[in-house]
């Protein structure tokens, strides 16, 4: 799964489950911008969690702020899913 | 502090959001025509329901009050909420920036709160597991957040609260209000109540406890009280908020005064989980205490605006009541449900008759009971039958009597 396709993946989630417009949806805007809180990246760890078949441990959500930091993070995760 | 000397509380604005309407006049022309909210249910699939009527709110845009963050934040009865509360404070035409926020009160009942958002995750966990819930699940759910909301939503850091006495709540949440302002606690309060209760999961509750009509060919019917024909109430939805200010403050801002509430009374029947004591002894204490409290006599009362859910025991003890506090006094009064109109929206029943009750004082019209045809003998009181009427009660009564048997009687007087 490409980079690209993950952002697809995380675009759709943004824009059907929390309502953020398309263009704004940039690498670098981050979720607190996109109008995401604490709680919202919880929801949108797990939806992502279930369309891509990965499991992200809490732990390594710290300092994950932007979207470009997300799709990297997401991007190993797939890479090195069983 | 005697009653001559204590802080009095008028209401200065109204804001409805009901099956018949939103905003003050559409909400009054509504239930002075005598035009029923009541149709086929239409927000989820009843056909295996014995009952499939409600009372909906079918043109409710939460994004026309709030941001759509907020609003995706938010379950229904806190979404319908705070739109109350924004329509009651606009015609109040208090402006939020001229109040010191921490003078303003927030009391907000519902008798179910975020119902919809514990179903569909219930389904999540059966189906999915305990790591697919909603981390908003506890807070959208929980009754206190629709007044916590209105409250983040002008700012207001004054007292908040939360009443959930079922289909009192906001009667009581309108009397804790006024004893906030009586108090000096707080010099406004934006009082009332939400419900957005039309689940399958409520619905199917409210029908195995045989609550509900059944009437289902012919909705607008369905919702009759008094009337000997009744089978049960008509589950609605929406809230409705008031303003209530200081009376002193008020005048001295200049504001509309709808009326003063000048009593409530609260009372339990301690009686039995779902149906009335057959004499309404509860609903007896209730009203006497809100009379006395409002230093008003029987005599004064031109108006009471009943619970009248339109069940078959509630009705009658609700009049069996009236005649034990007003006596003779019960032949002239008229007694009105507003529910015939709206439904029932449980927890914001109590807020919305409160503003019909208001209403009436203020534009000297009583709102009818619609659907009135034949008369049961149990019911006996001068129902305001099918058509609205013209009349200037000086001092009005509302009702609201809850699930668990617990009362509330508000008293509003008319201000010169």
């Amino acid at each position: 799964m490409t980079d690209e396709e993950i952002h697809n993946e995380m675009q759709t989630v943004l824009v059907e489950e929390f309502k953020v417009e398309p263009g704004d949806i940039a690498p670098e805007a981050t979720f607190k911008h996109l109008g995401l809180d604490s709680l919202d990246m919880v929801t949108l760890v797990m939806s992502l969690e279930d369309r891509l078949g990965v499991e992200i441990p809490d732990g390594e959500l710290a300092g994950i702020e932007r979207v470009d930091q997300a799709i990297d993070l997401l991007g190993r995760k797939v890479a090195t899913r069983a | 502090m005697s009653a001559l000397e204590r802080r009095r509380v008028v209401v200065t604005g109204i804001g409805p959001v009901t099956p018949v309407g939103t905003g003050v006049d559409a909400f009054w022309q509504s239930i002075t025509a005598g035009r029923s909210g009541v149709g086929k249910l239409e927000a989820f699939d009843t056909s295996e329901y014995p009952s499939r009527i409600a009372a909906e709110v079918h043109d409710f845009r939460a994004e026309d009050y709030m941001e759509a963050p907020d609003a995706r934040r938010m379950e229904r009865f806190a979404q319908f909420a705070v739109a109350a509360a924004q329509l009651a404070v606009r015609d109040a035409q208090l402006d939020p920036d001229r109040v010191p926020p921490e003078r303003v009160g927030v009391v907000i009942g519902t008798g179910i709160g975020g119902i919809s958002a514990f179903e569909s995750q219930a389904s999540v966990l059966a189906e999915k597991g305990p790591t697919r819930i909603n981390p908003r699940l506890v807070s959208v759910m929980i009754p206190n957040m629709a007044a916590a909301q209105v409250a983040r939503t002008f700012g207001f850091t004054g007292p908040n609260d939360c009443t959930t006495t079922a289909c009192a709540a906001s009667g009581h949440g309108i009397a804790r209000a006024v004893e906030l302002i009586r108090s000096g606690a707080a010099d406004v309060c934006v009082a009332g109540g939400s419900e957005a209760a039309i689940t399958p999961l409520t619905l199917a509750g409210f029908c195995s406890a045989r609550a509900l009509s059944k009437r289902n060919d012919d909705p607008e019917g369905a919702s009759r009280p008094f009337d000997a024909g009744r089978d049960g109430f008509v589950l609605g939805e929406g809230a409705a908020a008031l303003v209530l200010e200081e009376r002193e403050a008020a005048e001295a801002r200049g504001a509309r005064v709808y009326a003063e509430i000048s009593g409530f009374g609260m009372s339990s029947d301690a009686y039995h989980e779902t149906a009335p004591h057959p004499e309404g002894a509860g609903a007896v204490l209730a009203m006497r205490a809100a009379l006395a409290d409002a230093g008003a006599e029987a005599f004064e009362v031109g108006y009471v605006n009943a619970h009248g859910t339109s069940t078959p025991l509630g009705d009658s003890a609700e009049v069996a009541a009236i005649r034990r506090v007003f006596g003779e006094d019960a032949d002239r009064l008229a007694v009105s449900s507003t529910k015939s109109v709206t439904g029932h929206l449980i927890g914001a029943a109590g807020a919305a008759e409160a503003a019909a009750t208001v209403l009436a004082i203020a534009r000297g019209v009583l709102p009818p009971t619609i659907n009135y045809e034949t008369p049961d003998p149990t019911c006996d009181v001068d129902v305001v039958p099918n058509v609205a009427r013209q009349a200037d009660p000086d001092v009005a009564v509302s009702n609201s009597f809850g699930f668990g048997g617990q009362n509330v009687s508000l008293v509003f007087r008319r201000c010169p």
